[in-house]
This record gives C-alpha cells, sequence and structure tokens, in this order.
C-alpha cells in the first residue's frame, strides 16, 4: 500500500499551502513556538553550561583526593558543636602521614586571606594556598608560565608564589607576570608560575595563590592559629574508599580518640561536592524547565486555537475530501502535519534563536550547546505540533461528509 | 448489469425529539450505462437518497447493494473506499480546491487511491483533455469560467473509472448557455457507456436523461421512461 504514503505527500504539500496562504497568521502562530523553543533551549544550556563548569571546578579537586579537614563540608551536624573541634595542626599531619600506609601523597594545606599588590595594581581578599611540593601532584595544573615550586624552596619556607590565570591577568594584564615581584601583607614575593586557565565556577584555581606552607607560618600565622586540611591522594579510584577507612583509623589514633568518643574531625570528599551541586542544579532544571515549558505551552495552546479556526473554515474542503474517498485517517494525518509543520517551522527558527543568543551571552555567563539539545528542539517542536493539532484534527476527521459539504 | 439494487430503505433523522422520516419506503434498481434523473420538490427525500446512492450515508433500514455488495453495514473506511474507487461526484458549487491547478483537483481522488505520481498525472491530463480543458490544465478555479470548472469537477469524478457519475443540480450555478453545454458533456459521457444518476428539480433538464424518478414525500411517486428525450444541440467538448 502506498496510499499512506501518498496521503502523507499530500497532506504536506496541503500544509504547505495553508501556510503559505495565510501567511501573517501562520507566522504569529509560529511566533508561540518560537518564542517557547528559544526559551527552553536556551534554558537547557545555561543548565548544561552550569553543570560543565560546576563539573570541571569539582574535578580540580581532584576525584580520588579526601580531605582531612575540622569541618564537614556539607553536613547537618551542628556548626557549633564542629566549630569546638580542636584545630588539626602540622603535629597531627606529620603524625598521620607516617602511620597511614595506603595514600599515593599526603599533603598539609592551609588557607589564609591576603591582599595582593603589584605597582598600584591589587587584589583584595586573595586566597593563599599553603603546602609543600608534593601538592602539585594532588591537582590538574597545567602552568602557563614557569613551574611549581620546588621541594628546596618549600622545605626552605621560601618567598616565593605560583598565581592563578584570573591574578595573573588582573595584575599583568601584558601577560609579564613571570620573574616579577608581588607584594602580599608586607613582604615581598617573586612569582616563579602561572598557571594555565582552569575555568570553573567553584573554588577556582584561577583566583588562588599557592606557596610554601612554612611561607605562610613564617609570614602571617602563629604555629598555633589555623587549621590544617590534610589532603590524602588515593592511589587510584578504586582504592578511595580503603583509603578512606584507613585514614579515619589513623585520624582517630593521630587524635587519640577511645572507641567511645565521636571523631572530632571530618574526612571530606568531593563526592559530598557533587551532590550538593547536583541537589542545586536539579532545582534549577525544575524551576527553569517548568517556566520555559509553561511558554511552550501557551504556544501550544496558541497553535490548537487556530487549528480549529483552520478546521472550521476549511469545513467544505474536508467534506469535499471525504465524498472522494479521503477516510478518517487521511484527514487526521493532513491537519496533524500542518500542525506539526508550523510547529517545526516556528522551533527551527527558535532554535537558531537560541543558538544565536547562546553564542553571545557565553560573553558573559558559561552556555553550552550540545547536538541532543538540537535534536530535543526539534523533538518537542514536533510533539507540541502533535499535542496541539490532535483536538481540531479528531474535529475533522469525524465530521459528517454530508453535513460538511452542505456547510456554508 | 445491475450496479444499483436499493429494496425498502428508509431513513430516519432525530431532528430533537421529533422523527424526521425523510425516506420512507423505496426500491429501485438502477442498471449499467442508464441514464437517470431524481426529480422532486425540496423535502421529497431527493437529497437523502442522492446521499445514500453515493453512499455518503446509511439507511436506518433495508437493503443498498452496490454491484452485488451490500453497502447498509459499511464501516466508515469502507464507505470512503468505494466512494473513491465506483462513485464521481459532480456537485452544484463545484467543491474544487481553490489553492490548486486544475490537474491537482483532477488528480485528488487517485492520491487517495494509492495510485503513483506519474500515472495520476497522466490520468489527470486525459481526463483533463477528455472534457475539453487540454489547455488549462495548470490553472487555478479562480483562472477559468464557470463552466470550465464544472468541467474540471467532471473530470475529476471521471479520473477513477467510477461505476456511476452522481451529480447534484449540475447546472444549477451556471447560465443556461453554459449550463447547455455540460449537459451536452454528460451526453458525449453517457453515450461512452457511462452510468449517469442526475439529481435537478428542473424539467428540462431532468429530460436529458433516458429514465426520471419523482419522489414525494420519501416515497417514489413515478419512475417512468422518458418518451421525447431531449439531445442537446451544443458542441460537448472544444476539442
Amino acid at each position: 500500500m502506498f496510499a499512506i504514503f501518498f496521503e502523507l505527500n499530500e497532506g504536506l504539500s496541503i500544509a504547505w499551502r495553508a501556510i503559505k496562504a495565510n501567511k501573517i497568521r501562520a507566522a504569529l502562530t509560529m511566533l508561540g513556538i518560537f518564542i517557547g523553543i528559544t526559551a527552553v533551549v536556551l534554558m537547557s544550556t545555561a543548565i548544561k553550561g552550569i553543570e560543565n563548569s560546576i563539573q570541571s571546578g569539582v574535578s580540580t579537586l581532584g576525584s580520588d583526593n579526601l580531605y582531612i579537614d575540622k569541618f564537614a563540608w556539607f553536613s547537618n551536624q551542628e556548626f557549633w558543636k564542629m566549630r569546638n573541634r580542636e584545630n588539626i595542626t602540622m603535629e597531627d599531619f606529620k603524625k598521620f602521614k607516617e602511620l597511614a600506609k595506603l595514600p599515593d601523597v599526603v599533603v598539609p594545606l592551609l588557607y589564609s586571606r591576603q591582599t595582593i599588590k603589584y605597582g598600584n595594581r591589587k587584589i583584595d581578599d586573595g586566597v593563599l594556598n599553603g603546602s609543600n611540593s608534593d601538592f602539585l601532584t594532588t591537582t590538574n595544573f597545567d602552568f602557563e608560565l614557569g613551574r611549581f615550586y620546588s621541594e628546596i624552596e618549600s622545605n626552605g619556607s621560601r618567598n616565593v608564589v605560583v598565581i592563578g590565570n584570573e591574578i595573573a591577568s588582573k595584575l599583568f594584564p601584558r601577560g609579564d607576570a613571570l620573574d616579577k615581584v608581588v607584594k602580599i601583607g608586607a613582604v615581598n614575593y617573586k612569582i616563579i608560575g602561572v598557571l594555565a586557565r582552569m575555568e570553573s565556577l567553584f573554588n577556582s584555581p584561577d583566583n588562588q595563590i599557592y606557596l610554601p606552607i612554612g611561607t605562610i607560618f613564617k609570614n602571617f600565622a602563629s604555629r598555633n592559629r589555623g587549621t590544617v586540611t590534610i589532603v590524602v591522594k588515593a592511589r587510584n579510584p578504586q582504592m578511595v574508599e580503603d583509603t578512606k577507612i584507613e585514614a579515619e583509623g589513623v585520624m582517630r589514633k593521630v587524635r587519640g580518640l577511645s572507641h567511645k568518643e565521636e571523631n572530632d574531625f571530618s574526612v571530606n570528599q568531593q563526592e559530598a561536592l557533587t551532590s550538593f551541586f547536583d541537589n542545586i542544579t536539579i532545582v534549577i532544571k525544575i524551576a527553569g524547565l517548568f517556566i520555559t515549558g509553561l511558554s511552550l505551552f501557551v504556544g501550544a495552546i496558541g497553535i490548537m486555537n487556530i487549528m480549529f479556526v483552520s478546521v472550521k473554515e476549511r469545513t467544505k474542503e474536508i467534506g469535499l475530501r471525504k465524498a472522494i474517498g479521503a477516510t478518517r485517517r487521511t484527514i487526521l494525518i493532513q491537519f496533524l502535519l500542518e500542525s506539526s509543520v508550523i510547529c517545526i517551522i516556528g522551533g527551527l527558527f527558535g532554535l537558531i534563536a537560541a543558538i544565536l543568543l547562546s553564542l553571545m551571552l557565553n560573553q558573559f555567563f558559561p552556555t553550552s550547546i550540545q547536538y541532543d539539545v538540537v535534536i530535543l528542539a526539534i523533538f518537542i517542536s514536533l510533539l507540541t505540533g502533535i499535542f496541539a493539532g490532535l483536538a481540531p484534527a479528531y474535529t475533522a476527521a469525524k465530521m459528517d461528509p454530508v453535513e460538511a459539504l452542505r456547510f456554508e | 448489469m445491475n450496479i444499483i439494487n436499493i429494496e425498502h430503505i428508509a431513513k430516519v433523522y432525530q431532528v430533537g425529539s421529533e422523527e424526521v422520516h425523510a425516506l420512507r419506503d423505496v426500491t429501485l434498481k438502477i442498471n449499467q450505462n442508464e441514464y437517470v434523473a431524481i426529480m422532486g420538490p425540496s423535502g421529497s427525500g431527493k437529497s437523502t437518497l442522492m446521499n445514500m446512492l453515493g453512499c455518503l450515508d446509511t439507511p436506518t433500514s433495508g437493503i443498498y447493494d452496490f454491484k452485488n455488495v451490500s453497502v447498509s453495514e459499511m464501516t466508515d473506511n469502507e464507505l470512503a473506499r468505494i466512494r473513491n474507487k465506483e462513485i464521481g461526484f459532480v456537485f452544484q458549487t463545484f467543491n474544487l480546491l481553490a489553492r490548486s491547478d486544475a490537474v491537482h483537483n483532477v488528480e485528488l481522488p487517485l492520491i487517495y487511491a494509492g495510485v503513483t505520481s506519474s500515472e495520476r498525472k497522466e490520468r489527470a491530463r486525459q481526463a483533463l483533455i477528455d472534457v475539453g480543458l487540454g489547455d488549462r490544465m495548470h490553472h487555478k478555479p479562480n483562472e477559468l469560467s464557470g463552466g470550465q470548472r464544472q468541467r474540471v469537477a467532471i473530470a475529476r469524478a471521471l479520473v477513477t473509472n467510477p461505476a456511476i457519475i452522481l451529480a447534484d443540480e449540475p447546472t444549477g450555478n451556471l447560465d443556461s448557455k453554459t449550463g447547455e453545454e455540460i449537459m451536452a458533456l454528460f451526453h458525449e459521457i453517457h453515450e461512452r457507456g457511462n452510468t449517469i444518476i442526475l439529481v435537478t428539480h428542473e424539467e428540462y433538464i431532468a429530460e436529458h436523461a433516458l429514465r426520471i424518478i419523482r419522489l414525494k414525500d420519501g416515497l417514489i411517486e413515478k419512475d417512468e421512461t422518458v418518451e421525447k428525450r431531449y439531445i442537446p444541440k451544443a458542441k460537448a467538448s472544444f476539442v
């Protein structure tokens, strides 16, 4: 049976002629779908962009790293209880490093916030990360210029810094940061390395400064202030769980806890962060898609409306088609095709607009156009067309040919 | 050969709480190559009978056999198929698709019959040549005169080689001279061996047929052979 194929073909050409005959009406109807699809695509592109940047932001932490810290990153435990925990000290770190057998690397990490100056340019509240030369292996840093500090520089608590890309471009717009001397607090430091751009929303290395931990102790803090984070890198992703169990046991031993006492520290993992941000993106997704979906729905109602008008207008034509042999199915297909064609044309224009807009927005905000979004948009347009056309098409299909032919 | 066999058919419409008996008890036979006119005043059941003959509607009771196949209990889709294959409709108001040219209008029933595009075009062209519109293939209805439009409609009715041509007041919207030309075309179509059923309320149009069935109040009042048949003098086609 070729009939169905010919009917589809005829349906398409009818749809095309009907749209051509009512250009303004079709264009206004398409506008609804156009706006809806633009909004949906733009929203999903933005969500994808946020997701990507969270992912890359989190992955700068390294997926097989554990962070033994005074505070739990995300937990229901009372803040006050954690606040009263004892700080983790360098002595704790040294004992831990000695006792722990499973980790690949164990490094200390100490944060400090300071103002960084170069000439008349300055950055307030720059985050200093103090560690030792092994810290590099817990990261996925690439260097634009220079290198990380060496073991000798680390052990000697030298006044050297590695700066993130964003800091470099703020202080040295001409890109000549290497070997320059910046002032942090009251002391001068030599820049020995500039990181390549990392692009991430969370805790981006682009905005951080890395220097030997001893240097922080020497210049900013007494040994008894500030809590150290112990960064533990597992040998491979499969060993993260075992390493975590060992780390907890070792740390309890270091802290001298009896078996009745609770942990007075937390073992944090990137996973906790990922799931926290997952929850946020889910909320954004649902809210965003609901709102944009609503605009698509309004567009669909507009199409349904116009399709009802179109069916009414062409009652006599429907009667004639039925009289000369069109079945209910044929008429149904004809009107479904018409609303689908309107929706797909509107949707394609919407898609183009969304792509152009997201390229523009990308200057200010991370967006990401995916092939699946393109396919999804076309699919949604088609679905909207069928949804909007179903009731009018059904009305047309079940018309009585005698009544329809008599219609004036 | 018998084409239409109707026995005691009736059609009752429900209008509000009232029953309207459009057809009460009609029995008639129509054979191949007959030329029948159905006449009657408005309200006589003439339109209902035509819808019934054209398989646009099914009777409330009685037997309707079309080429020995019972139509009375057919589904909508089966009726659509029989209309497509066996019946060629010609309407008073032509009922052409305004946005399509003559060829596309004529090939329309062939689309629903599942005929391939090239064959459709070929047959539509031939049908248009047969009704004398060989030079108007790609004109749209608004570029054609009333008579030419009705010729396109007749070509559309002929293109599927149907068993009967069912014409409902085919000259009702035409001036008398053009009407005469259309009647001449029907005469020619009948001469070629087709079966024609003509619904009209004008005596002189009915007299082009060989047999006149007169309806009144849903019953056949008279079923007579035309004694003095009117043979149109106008030339049928312009070929």
